[in-house]
């Protein structure tokens, strides 16, 4: 291992130093510093990726010179390594993707923020996922709201600012919620180290004494987590949050940020509690639950919507219910299937966003459905991205959606009647909701032109947007081409292609990531 | 339970103070008074983390008559955490209140639900 020991601390200081860094930068510079940073912390985790799958255990790094019980701690092993290389790619997609509209969202003399933002996001994120003492992690949290928060607000539209209050406000809560609950932790443990809080735990179930405040210290923990994960009931500011921001803002917070949340609460489960002192609070039924509602209810918002980026939105409220659903299982098929949709909606969400704007750009700005009819001609990429993205979400074979939902299924069997039923019916019913919403904006896209002018003169609805075939042939194409220089174009091309690889190759090589996945969860604990 | 809450009234208070401010950040429509429900349910968490950190009797640790014996004082890691929890939530008040000023002199208002009508209108 040597050296590589030092790879995931330096991954997280080279962002939050480039964040200061750039705060003083030009545009330009920062934007560069942003990109080369991202790449380096790519390649510092893949380095750890390999070797933490060589060397096969987890690797404890003393941060400072205090030892375990007192010290500040990394831990890693695959899991995190991995994870945190899969963030580092999908951030680095997410912000080329959106680059070309950057101008249109952002003002110019405050785009080097966004890059101060992004980076800081980046390593609050990074050490969510890396680190092994409680207290760090709730201070990360904080660094991750304030810097999501800023990332919905640099548009600077009412809409924006009123949808970053509401988040802001959820968010705080939340992490009221988390504090509160670190401190018992504290108090009833003595310790603030993820492995020895796990030590003093396990006397504390022995010993049957202060079960009780153990039990609340749990419920505090998950509840203030699935606040800031946006899980069913505390889901109102997503839609406006996610629906408004700037294109890579919502593809950052939707497949990034809540997994960072998710992501560390996997960690309490297993390092801080453990996974069968949770399983026998019973809480896990309540996530089970509410996964199953949001399943539903998210779904249903989004066939109710009629906005193209809200509806990708609300989806997001269904995927992170099937998470949830997967950790209510209380099974390590379940657990599994949930860190592989972690990834699947991660890759999937942040394309259909990218692939969104591509399409909503060619309807003359517009984000209503009426108005995206056959909008896939015009924007043949945008189109396919979107297309990929759909069949994904939907669960169709060959893409990654359809391996996690194999899973989910797959763990489900395993399970009691009372949670096995519940389980595949409501899985069956969202798959179809799914299906419903999803082709039905893939067909809208994809109607061909020709019948659209027929339909248009029959029904004669909305004229303004787009009169006849031609006009909108022509307008529709060539005054957007003016706008978006040729080499914004061939970068938002190679984004699409990029995703579209991915996504495949999580749904080709899933055995291979699934083994991974089971090896990181043994090392985990 | 009584002799309990009666020998731990600070954290009961702490508790309640926690769950007046969680209420009004929660419920208040008015955005500086979530704001101050936001102060409220932060010191009521310190106070509690601050609380549980003090012996009766114990001194702070700071060696002076050469007394190195642990059960002579207190463990300062607590008063550490509520220092940067402070710290926190002087932050986020402040983007909290940066972000309302914003909003009032757009819409003239500080009621979140009028501010959410006014948007509706404006139909962006």
């Amino acid at each position: 291992m040597g050296f590589v020991r030092n790879f995931p601390a330096i991954s997280i200081l080279i962002c939050m130093f480039a964040a200061i860094i750039s705060s003083g930068l030009p545009r330009k510079a920062a934007r560069l510093l942003n990109t080369l940073v991202i790449l380096a912390v790519f390649g510092l985790s893949l380095t750890t990726f390999i070797g933490c799958l060589q060397l096969g255990e987890p690797v404890v790094y003393v941060m400072g010179i205090f030892p375990a019980p007192w010290g500040n701690e990394i831990r890693f092993g695959v899991l995190e390594s991995g994870m945190a290389l899969f963030f580092s790619i999908i951030m680095l997609l997410s912000i080329w993707g959106g680059r070309h509209k950057m101008k249109d969202e952002v003002a110019r003399d405050k785009e080097f923020l966004y890059y101060v933002f992004i980076n800081l996001l980046f390593s609050s994120l990074l050490a969510l996922v890396y680190t092994n003492d409680l207290f760090t992690a709730y201070v990360f949290v904080e660094i991750n709201t304030i810097s999501a928060c800023g990332l919905i607000v640099i548009r600077e539209n009412g809409r924006t600012i009123e949808a970053g209050v509401r988040y802001m406000i959820m968010s705080l809560l939340g992490s009221g919620l988390l504090l509160l609950g670190i401190m018992m932790t504290y108090d009833i443990t003595g310790h603030l180290l993820m492995s020895n809080i796990k030590e003093a735990v396990g006397g504390i179930v022995s010993s049957g004494e202060s079960l009780v405040p153990l039990v609340v210290t749990i419920a505090l923990l998950t509840t203030g987590l699935c606040i800031k994960s946006a899980l069913f009931p505390f889901h109102s500011w997503l839609p406006d949050a996610y629906g408004y921001s700037t294109v890579s803002s919502a593809a950052i917070l939707s497949s990034l940020v809540s997994k960072g949340y998710i992501f560390l609460l996997i960690k309490i489960f297993y390092r801080v509690i453990g996974f069968d002192t949770v399983k026998s609070s019973r809480l896990l039924n309540v996530l089970f639950v509410f996964g199953l509602i949001a399943m539903i209810s998210g779904s249903v918002s989004a066939i109710r919507e009629n906005d193209i980026r809200r509806m990708i939105a609300f989806s997001s409220i269904a995927q992170i219910g099937y998470i949830y659903m997967g950790f209510g299982m209380g099974t390590r098929a379940g657990m599994v299937a949930s860190i592989f949709h972690i990834l699947s909606h991660a890759a999937t969400k942040s394309m259909l966003f990218i692939s969104a704007i591509g399409l909503t750009d060619v309807s003359h700005g517009s984000r209503h459905f009426i108005d995206l009819t056959g909008s896939a001609h015009r924007n043949k990429i945008a189109g396919i991205g979107f297309l990929t993205g759909s069949l994904s979400m939907v669960g169709i074979p060959l893409f990654s959606g359809f391996i996690s939902k194999l899973q989910f299924m797959d763990a489900a069997v395993s399970l009691t009647y009372a949670k096995m039923l519940p389980a595949l019916i409501v899985l069956g019913i969202s798959t179809i909701l799914n299906a419903i919403y999803f082709m039905k904006t893939v067909l809208r896209i994809y109607m061909p032109i020709e019948k659209l002018g027929a339909n248009r003169a029959q029904a004669d609805v909305v004229t303004n947007t787009v009169a006849t075939p031609q006009r909108m042939g022509i307008n529709g194409v060539v005054i957007e081409k003016e706008r978006i220089t040729l080499r914004e174009e061939k970068l938002y091309g190679f984004v699409i292609h990029l995703f579209v690889i991915l996504n495949i190759a999580l749904g080709v090589c899933s055995n291979t990531i699934l083994d991974w996945i089971r090896a990181g969860i043994d090392m985990f604990s | 339970m009584g002799p309990n809450l009666a020998a731990n009234y600070t954290e009961a208070i702490a508790l309640i103070l926690f769950c007046i401010g969680f209420g009004n950040l929660l419920l208040q429509p008015n955005l500086i008074k979530k704001i101050i429900g936001l102060n409220i349910m932060d010191s009521g968490m310190y106070f509690f983390l601050a609380e549980k950190g003090y012996i009766n009797g114990h001194a702070a640790p700071i060696i002076t008559d050469g007394i190195t014996d642990a059960s002579r004082y207190i463990n300062p890691i607590p008063s550490g955490l509520v220092l940067t929890g402070i710290v926190v939530s002087v932050s986020v008040t402040a983007l909290m209140l940066s972000l309302t000023i914003r909003l009032y002199k757009r819409y003239h208002t500080l009621n979140l639900d009028e501010i959410s009508m006014k948007l509706k209108k404006e139909g962006l």
